[in-house]
C-alpha cells in the first residue's frame, strides 16, 4: 500500500493550492487553486478509504466533487460580475471591505 | 398509529395543500392565458380547500377524537428514519377551516380590488401558494416539515409586501419583514434540532409532546429548545420587540394584509405555541398541565407587554391600516399571553375568532380606501355611514367584536383568556388583559368614528363598493356574529373545547363556568367604559393630537408613541450601523477601553433612561453617543486598519496561519 506516497502527493498539491490562493492576483487563477485544494483533500479521502478498506472515503470524495462543481459555478459567476463592473479581476485592486 | 376506522379525508388531508400548490404553479406559468387571468383557478382551488376542510371537519367531529397520524419514511440516515406525514387533530381541523375560508373570501375580494393591477396573475399565484404553505404547516406531523411551510410563508409575505416594488419604500418594507422574520426563523431551526436530539432523534410532534408531558426530556435541553422556538414565535407573530415589521408590511395590497393578519403568517407563530404547547409548558413551568400555578414566564410576559404597547401605538396612527395592524399585534399578544398562562383553549379560540374579525376589518378598510382613494383617517375619511351602508355595518360588527361587545365573537374569546388567566393564578396578567380591553375599545372607537361619523373630509364622492367586495365582508360579518357561540360557557356551550382542545389538557381548563361571574361582568363594563370615554372625547374633539397640544405629559407621550418608542430608530442605529461599521470598534473596545467605556456607558444610560420619554433623548444623548462611537471607531480604526485591509488574499493567509498554528498546537498537546 502506497499510503504515504499518496498523502505526500496530496500534501504537495495542497501546498500548490495554498500558494495559488494566497499569491496569485488573477481571480480565475485563485479559483483554480481552490480546485487544487479540494482535489488534494479528495486524494487524501480516497487514499485513506483504500487503506482502511471502506467506501466512505469515496463517498465523501464524490460529495466534495459535486460541491466543488457548484462552488466553481458560483465563483466564476462572481468573478464575471466583478469583471463587468470593474473591468479587472485583479484581486489586489478589489478591497471594498477595507475597514 | 392510525386506526382503520379513520375516514378517507383524515387519512389523506395532504390533498388540500397539494391542490392549492398545484393551482399556484399553474397560475404562475399559464395564468395570463386563462380567461380570468388566473383568478378563477385560485378561487376554485380555495373553494375546493373549503369543501375538503369541511369534509375533514365532519369526519373529525363524528370520529373517535384520537389524533390521526399517517406517516411514511421520508429519508433515513444510519438507523434513524425521518418520517413525513400528516397529523389530524382538533387544532389542525380548526386551522384548516379558518385558513381555507378566509383565503377563499380574500381571493374573491381581490378579483375586484386588484382589478387593474399589472401583476394581477402573479398576485393570485402567490396568494394561493401562501395558503398552501399555511395548510401544509398546520397538518405537519413533524417539526422538520413545519420548517418548510414556515419558510415558504416568509417568502410569500416578502413577495406580497413588495408587490408594488416600483416604490422604494415598499421594497424596504418587504426587506424589513423578510429579514426580521428570517432572523427569528433561525430560532425555529435551532429549536427543532435541539428538540430532535433531546427527544432521542425524533421530529415527531406527537412524540415530542408525549415525551415532554412525561418528563422524558432533560429540562435543560427542553428549555433551550423552547427558548429557541419562542424566538421564532416572537418574530413570526410580531411580538415585542420584533413587532416592527408588521405595521410596515402595510405597504402591500390590502387583501394580502387581511390574509397575513388573519389566516397565515402571523398566526403561524401562535399555531406553533399551540402545537407544541406541552414542550413550552414544561420548559417554562406554565401553570396548567401538572405544574404549579402562577409565577412568571417569558411567554406571558412578552405577550402582555405586546398587548399594551401595541394598543397604545394604535391610538396615534393616522393610517387606517396601521391602526388595524397595531391592533393585530396587540391581539396576537393576547393569544401568546393566553398560552403563557396555560389557557390553551382560550388562546386557540381567540386565534379563531380574531382571524375572522380581523379579516373583516381589513376587507372593510380596503373597501373604504378603494372608494376614497386614501388610507388617512383624518384627511380622507369621515361621514361614510350613509354612502357606504354595507361596509359601515360590517365594519361596525367587526369593530364591536374586536372591542369585545357581547354577543360578538371577540367578547367570548377575550373573556375566556381573562378568566382562565385568573383561574390559573396569574392575576397580574388578568389585569393586563383588562387594560388591553380598555385600550382596544378606545382605539377601535376612534378608528370607527373617524371613518364613518362626522363630516366627509376627503375630496372624493364615496359610493358603496361592488358586490365582489361587499359579499366577503358580509360573509365574514355573519361568521363574526355566530362563531362566538361555539364556546360560550355562560350559556353552557362548549363545542369549541370539545372539538379542538387536545386530550392532554386537564378537564378544569376546558372548564364548566356555566355562570355569569365577576370577570364576565368586568370585561363587559371595561369595554363599555372604553367605548364611552373614547366616544365622548371624539365628539368633543379630544383626539390624541389635540390632547397633546394641551398638556406637556400628553405631548411627551404622543411624541414617544408617534416615534414608535424609537424602536425602529434604535434597531437602525444599533444593529444596522453596528454591523456595518462597528466591528473594528468592538475589537478595540474589548481590548483597550473596556473599563473606561463601561463607566461612560453607565452614565449615559442613566441619563438616557431619565429623559427617554422626551425628545431630548434624540438630540442630547444619542448624538453624543453616536459622536463618541464615531470618535472611538476612528481611533481604533486607524490602529486596527491594517488588519482589515480588504484584501481577500491577506485574509486567506491569516486564516491559513491560524489553522496551521492551531493544528501544530493540538498535535503538540497530544
Amino acid at each position: 500500500m502506497l499510503l504515504v506516497q499518496y498523502l505526500g502527493l496530496a500534501a504537495v498539491l495542497f501546498c500548490l493550492g495554498v500558494y495559488g490562493v494566497i499569491a496569485r492576483k488573477n481571480g480565475v487563477m485563485i479559483l483554480m487553486s481552490v480546485e487544487l485544494l479540494l482535489n488534494a483533500v479528495n486524494l487524501n479521502l480516497i487514499a485513506f478509504g483504500a487503506a482502511y478498506d471502506t467506501a466512505v472515503g469515496q463517498v465523501f470524495a464524490l460529495f466534495v466533487i459535486a460541491i466543488a462543481a457548484v462552488e466553481v459555478g458560483v465563483g466564476l459567476a462572481i468573478v464575471l460580475l466583478i469583471y463587468r463592473n470593474r473591468s479587472t479581476v485583479d484581486f489586489d485592486q478589489i478591497d471594498e471591505l477595507r475597514g | 398509529m392510525s386506526c382503520g376506522v379513520d375516514g378517507s379525508m383524515t387519512r389523506h388531508p395532504w390533498v388540500i395543500p397539494l391542490t392549492a400548490a398545484l393551482a399556484s404553479v399553474v397560475i404562475l406559468f399559464f395564468g395570463t392565458r386563462l380567461p380570468k387571468r388566473g383568478a378563477e383557478l385560485g378561487i376554485a382551488s380555495m373553494a375546493m380547500g373549503v369543501a375538503l376542510s369541511a369534509w375533514l371537519a365532519v369526519e373529525w367531529i363524528t370520529g373517535s377524537g384520537v389524533p390521526a397520524v399517517n406517516q411514511h419514511v421520508w429519508f433515513r440516515y444510519g438507523d434513524v428514519n425521518v418520517d413525513a406525514g400528516t397529523l389530524v387533530d382538533g387544532l389542525t381541523v380548526m386551522m384548516l377551516v379558518l385558513v381555507t375560508v378566509i383565503s377563499l373570501l380574500v381571493q374573491i375580494y381581490s378579483t375586484n380590488y386588484m382589478k387593474n393591477d399589472r401583476r394581477y396573475t402573479h398576485f393570485f399565484a402567490i396568494l394561493t401558494l401562501f395558503t398552501a404553505a399555511m395548510e401544509w404547516l398546520v397538518m405537519s406531523a413533524n417539526t422538520l416539515q413545519m420548517v418548510f411551510g414556515w419558510e415558504v410563508m416568509g417568502l410569500c409575505s416578502f413577495l406580497l409586501i413588495g408587490h408594488w416594488w416600483e416604490e422604494k419604500s415598499n421594497v424596504h418594507a418587504a426587506m424589513k419583514a423578510f429579514l426580521t422574520t428570517r432572523a427569528s426563523d433561525m430560532g425555529l431551526v435551532v429549536g427543532v434540532i435541539v428538540l430532535f436530539f433531546a427527544a432521542g432523534q425524533s421530529f415527531d410532534v406527537v412524540e415530542l409532546n408525549t415525551l415532554a408531558l412525561a418528563d422524558g426530556i432533560p429540562h435543560g435541553l427542553l428549555l433551550a429548545g423552547a427558548v429557541a422556538l419562542f424566538v421564532a414565535v416572537v418574530g413570526k407573530s410580531a411580538q415585542f420587540p420584533l413587532h416592527t415589521w408588521l405595521p410596515d408590511a402595510m405597504a402591500g395590497p390590502t387583501p394580502m394584509s387581511a390574509l397575513i393578519h388573519a389566516a397565515t403568517m402571523v398566526v403561524a407563530g401562535v399555531f406553533l405555541l399551540a402545537r407544541l404547547f406541552p414542550v413550552f409548558a414544561q420548559a417554562f413551568s406554565i401553570g396548567d398541565i401538572g405544574n404549579d400555578l402562577g409565577g412568571l414566564n417569558p411567554i406571558a410576559v412578552i405577550g402582555s407587554i405586546t398587548i399594551v404597547i401595541a394598543a397604545l401605538l394604535a391610538f396615534v396612527q393616522h393610517d387606517i391600516k396601521k391602526v388595524l395592524s397595531y391592533s393585530t399585534v396587540s391581539q396576537l399578544g393576547y393569544m401568546v399571553m393566553a398560552f403563557g398562562v396555560g389557557a390553551w383553549t382560550a388562546g386557540a379560540f381567540h386565534l379563531f375568532t380574531h382571524a375572522f374579525l380581523k379579516a373583516l376589518l381589513f376587507l372593510g378598510a380596503g373597501s373604504v380606501s378603494h372608494v376614497v382613494h386614501g388610507f388617512d383617517l383624518e384627511r380622507d375619511m369621515g361621514g361614510l355611514r350613509k354612502s357606504m351602508p354595507v361596509t359601515h355595518v360590517t365594519f361596525a360588527i367587526g369593530s364591536a367584536a374586536l372591542i369585545g361587545i357581547i354577543p360578538l365573537s371577540g367578547f367570548w374569546s377575550k373573556e375566556q383568556i381573562t378568566a382562565q388567566a385568573g383561574a390559573n393564578g396569574y392575576v397580574l396578567f388578568q389585569v393586563v388583559a383588562l387594560v388591553g380591553t380598555f385600550l382596544t375599545a378606545g382605539y377601535m372607537t376612534r378608528c370607527y368614528y373617524l371613518m364613518f361619523w362626522g363630516k366627509h373630509r376627503g375630496s372624493s364622492h364615496p359610493h358603496e363598493s361592488p358586490l365582489t367586495i361587499t359579499l366577503p365582508c358580509v360573509a365574514l360579518a355573519v361568521a363574526t356574529l355566530l362563531i362566538g357561540f361555539l364556546e360560550a360557557p355562560a350559556l353552557g356551550i362548549g363545542l369549541f373545547s370539545e372539538w379542538v382542545a387536545p386530550a392532554y389538557l386537564p378537564a378544569a381548563e376546558i372548564g364548566d363556568r356555566s355562570t355569569i361571574d365577576l370577570v364576565f361582568v368586568t370585561e363587559l363594563l371595561i369595554a363599555a367604559a372604553g367605548v364611552g370615554l373614547a366616544a365622548c372625547a371624539l365628539t368633543k374633539g379630544f383626539g390624541p393630537r389635540s390632547l397633546a397640544q394641551r398638556s406637556a405629559p400628553a405631548r411627551a407621550m404622543y411624541g414617544l408613541l408617534s416615534n414608535r418608542y424609537y424602536l425602529d430608530w434604535l434597531y437602525d442605529r444599533l444593529v444596522v450601523n453596528g454591523i456595518r461599521r462597528g466591528l473594528s470598534w468592538i475589537v478595540h473596545w474589548v481590548d483597550h477601553n473596556l473599563i473606561d467605556n463601561l463607566v461612560d456607558l453607565v452614565g449615559r444610560s442613566a441619563v438616557g433612561t431619565g429623559v427617554l420619554v422626551n425628545r431630548w433623548f434624540d438630540t442630547g444623548v444619542v448624538d453624543r453617543v453616536v459622536n463618541g462611537t464615531g470618535g472611538i471607531a476612528h481611533r481604533s480604526g486607524s490602529a486596527l486598519g491594517h488588519v482589515q485591509s480588504g484584501k481577500v488574499q491577506r485574509y486567506a493567509g491569516v486564516m491559513l496561519g491560524t489553522v496551521t498554528f492551531v493544528a501544530v498546537l493540538l498535535t503538540a498537546m497530544r
